[in-house]
């Protein structure tokens, strides 16, 4: 028995580097966060649990059912294991399993692995812990169905990141890859929908106590709810505008600034730097790039010495 | 196979407990399930002692308490220190406590790491570190195992690093929780011969009767979280009625 | 059963087997990059990077092929690539029919799509490269030693560690599964759709709570030799003369590529 690569891992070479750059930027801020919640928040036991956890997800990913004519139902996990272990230690969690697959199996690629931690990590345990928060105290049939629900979003919120990333790589095309990862992902989510749902139903039948209500305070447990709503939300109204109307998408990508390129060139998003008084020579452009990619370590190592002086 | 028969020559310790003493010790798990009801316990320096019992007897939840991961009613004294939370990392290094999973036991991805986890949260220099990993190893006879990778390990090499990963802590006590369990016979020979050549004092639950017979001259038998006997060997092993009324066999 | 086709490591006497996991990591990771930056269609830069590729094969004794052998597995995302063969606006190379539509390959579509495939091919056969000649504990040392944060490495060690007991445990209750879903020959096994995953669904769940109380024990071990909240490690290695040379001399390589790919 192999190991068998899941299809939202994207390898090295499908993104651009800016697309990969930014990706990373924004998964270790978040990152960054999740690891000084974790240390002030929780107890010496938790170095283990994460480590056992995050060994449990990626066996978990391979337990699977057959579904029909050859495809199979199986699980991600994000959803799963922020609503086990909480928000931030299941996003460690998730971005250990998904490092590993990266650097052991060479399921997804390694400049690319920001934005697959973020795709699969990080947005997925947001809108499950969220959305899972929101109905704390309510019926046990509530609470499973609105993570059955939370748990397909979030494959979907992966499928659209990651088709927004390689549509701004100008990989893919944005009338294509929308739809095609949107449809097939819908119901690779349900697979994921039912597999959360049905362990979760195990976990609370078996050991209730373990599935607190979570150690969050109040305040903390509202700003999820609220996150996790506005991520889903943000899928919900996103993916069919995306797919009905990808040129009104585009539009506002440029608009935003974003694509400083014309509809024609999305792909130039990365070779259009050059430094002003060296011209257009290859020389300017590599240099371009190595302050560009030095401007956002210096960012990342200050933010990360800003959380851990915090902390 | 030379089976030791040690009759003629031991005889009970005579001493108050100066490695190990626990008086009275009571434990109920957090869902009220009472598991020990008034152990007492004495061992010497040197003495070599089995723990048997039914399952369920309640040997796995002393162990627990013989380093203080568990904490009951009672005493417990160590080399004649009560266990209190100032002394707990002091009494861990002298208690080498092994689990009877090796799996759980051996939570680093070498052996190297998890030989040398011990000593180095005993905040010990790295020479000295090394140093220890390296005499551990060569006292299980697993010298050459030093870089391997611990899930690329037998259940039976498990098993030995295992003790090592304790011995390297130096402990003046060594309790073991089933270490022959799942072993095949080679791999138990080897295990006996082991612990019969380490010069530590031992405390060692089993079910292995023939290995109670073979290597410890003195046997604790527990039931329902009492200690029920406690004597030499041989003495305990004629006993048939002790025996069948606790499920326990002669070898 | 043992899960060794999980370990990618493979044991030789060689000068990338000697060298620190750092250089390697690294070297690993500017290579990715460099593919990132090279322009669409920089074919003799992508030449040399290739050469680049299968020195480090020949220098690791694992034969010259070892990585291309195995770099077929980024091949099925190339499909998510299809597109920008008809989507570039270019000159018209062929038309073809499919289903309903007519679509134009262009040949800047085609420089594209052919350049994405070549940067991710030479990018995964690095990476499998790192691996098969970096003992993974090793690797989480270089991880170590580059800043990140201790709580992911151990993360990471632990992952490693019980990823192949856990994945064992895994494959006990499929097969548990599989034995008691015989069925009566002709006739669909085991009800439906929902069924079945409810049943993948309570494995999960089982799996969950013994790896929940795996952990339990496991901390149990930790706490018994001397763990006390804060972990320490020992970091064996050392970089050596001969490890900065080597990174020195690849990433001038590597910056050639560059400008190679400008020119
Ligand atoms: N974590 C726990 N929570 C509740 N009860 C427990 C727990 N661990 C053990 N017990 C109970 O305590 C009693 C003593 O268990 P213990 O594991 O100490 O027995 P043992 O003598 O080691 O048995 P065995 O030979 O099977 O290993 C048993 O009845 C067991 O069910
Ligand atoms: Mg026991």
């Amino acid at each position: 028995m192999l190991y068998t690569p899941a299809p939202l891992h994207i390898p090295d070479g499908f993104l651009s580097i800016l697309v990969s750059v930014v990706c990373w930027a924004i998964t270790i801020i978040v990152i960054g966060f999740a690891i000084s919640k974790t240390n002030k928040a929780l107890g010496e036991k938790q170095i283990p649990l994460m480590g056992v956890m995050a060994a449990f997800i990626f066996a978990a990913q391979m337990i699977n059912f057959p579904v029909a004519g050859g495809t199979s139902g199986h699980l991600l996990g994000g959803a799963l294991a922020a609503i086990v272990l909480g928000p931030w230690a299941g996003m460690l969690v998730m971005t250990a399993v998904i490092a590993v697959q990266a650097l052991l199996f060479q399921d997804g690629g390694l400049l690319v692995m920001g934005a697959n931690i973020l795709n699969m990590g990080l947005v997925t345990a947001a809108i499950g812990y969220g959305l899972y928060r929101s109905v704390a105290g309510q019926s046990k049939t509530v609470k499973l169905t609105v993570v059955g629900i939370a748990a397909w979003l979030s494959v979907m919120a992966g499928a659209l990141l990651t088709s927004l990333q390689l549509w701004l790589s100008g990989t893919s095309q944005l009338e294509i890859v929308i739809p095609a990862m949107l449809g097939v992902h819908a119901l690779i989510g349900l697979g994921e929908a039912l597999i959360t749902v049905f362990a979760l139903a195990f976990i609370i039948q078996t050991r209730p106590d373990l599935i607190g209500e979570g150690s969050e305070s109040a305040k903390a447990s509202r700003n999820w709810v609220f996150a996790g709503g506005i991520v889903s939300l943000l899928v919900v109204l996103l993916s069919p505008l995306a797919s009905a109307d990808p040129d009104g998408l585009e539009r506002v990508a440029k608009d935003l600034g974003f694509l400083s390129v014309g509809q024609d060139a999305p792909y130039q998003v990365i070779p259009d730097y050059t430094v002003p008084f060296l011209g257009e020579t290859a020389l300017s452009t590599i240099l371009a790039g190595v302050v560009g990619i030095l401007v956002v370590g210096v960012i990342i190592v200050l933010i990360a010495r800003g959380m851990k002086a915090k902390s | 196979m030379p089976v030791t028969h040690l009759k003629n020559t031991f005889v009970m310790p005579e001493c108050d407990g100066d490695i190990l003493y626990v008086n009275e010790l009571h434990f109920a798990y957090p869902d009220g399930h009472a598991a020990l009801n008034g152990v007492s316990l004495k061992l010497c320096e040197g003495d070599k002692v089995a723990l048997v019992g039914p399952n369920g007897a309640g040997k796995s939840t002393l162990m627990l308490h013989l380093n203080g991961i568990l904490r009951g009613r009672g005493d417990v004294e160590i080399a004649g220190m009560r266990l209190t939370r100032d002394n707990l990392p002091v009494v861990r290094s002298m208690v080498g406590l092994v689990f009877q999973s090796p799996d759980d036991q051996l939570f680093s991805p070498t052996v190297f790491e998890d030989v040398a986890f011990g000593p180095l949260h005993m905040g010990l220099p790295e020479d000295e570190v090394r140093a220890r990993v390296d005499a551990a190893l060569e006292a299980v006879r697993m010298s050459g195992y030093r870089d391997r990778l611990s899930h690329h390990l037998s259940v039976g090499e498990k098993k030995r690093i295992a003790i090592a990963t304790v011995l390297s802590m130096q402990p003046s006590l060594l309790v073991l929780d089933e270490p022959s369990a799942g072993l095949d016979p080679r791999a138990r020979r080897t295990l006996i011969n082991l612990l019969r050549e380490l010069p530590i004092t031992m405390l060692v639950s089993t079910h292995d009767m023939a290995m109670v017979k073979e290597l410890f001259p003195r046997t604790v038998v527990m039931d329902e979280g009492r200690v029920v006997a406690d004597g030499l060997t041989y003495e305990i092993l004629e006993d048939e009625s002790l025996l069948t009324a606790h499920g326990l066999e002669k070898p | 059963m043992h899960f060794d086709a999980f370990d990618r490591y493979h044991e030789k006497e060689s000068f990338l087997h000697r060298l620190d996991p750092r250089v390697k990591v690294l070297v690993t990771v500017i290579f990715i990059v460099s593919n990132a930056l090279l322009p669409d269609g920089a074919w003799i830069a992508f030449l040399f990077a290739w050469l680049f590729v299968l020195a480090a094969n020949l220098f690791s004794q694992l034969g010259i092929g070892y990585s291309l052998k195995r770099s077929i597995i980024a091949l099925p995302f190339a499909l998510i690539a299809i597109t920008v063969l008809f989507s570039m606006p270019g000159k018209p190379l062929s038309t073809f029919h499919f289903l309903m539509w007519n679509l134009t390959i262009t040949d800047a579509g085609l420089l594209r799509f052919v350049s994405i495939l070549i940067r991710a091919w030479l990018s995964v056969q690095m990476a499998i490269l790192l691996v098969a000649v970096t003992r993974f504990p090793d690797l989480i040392h270089a991880l170590e030693h580059l800043r990140v944060p201790a709580i992911l490495t151990t993360i990471i060690a632990f992952l490693y560690r019980y990823l192949f007991v856990l994945t064992d445990e895994v494959f006990r209750l499929l097969r548990a599964r599989e034995s008691r879903s015989a069925a009566v020959p002709g006739s669909r096994s085991g009800g439906g759709v929902l069924w079945r995953a409810k049943v993948a669904g309570n494995m999960a769940g089982q799996l969950f709570l013994r790896s929940y109380e795996r952990s339990d024990r496991i901390y149990n071990a930790m706490i018994a030799r001397g763990y006390a909240g804060h972990l320490y490690t020992l970091n064996p290695h050392e970089m050596k003369s001969g490890d900065y040379f080597t990174t020195a001399f690849a990433v001038a390589v590597i910056f050639i590529l560059q400008i190679l790919g400008r020119l």
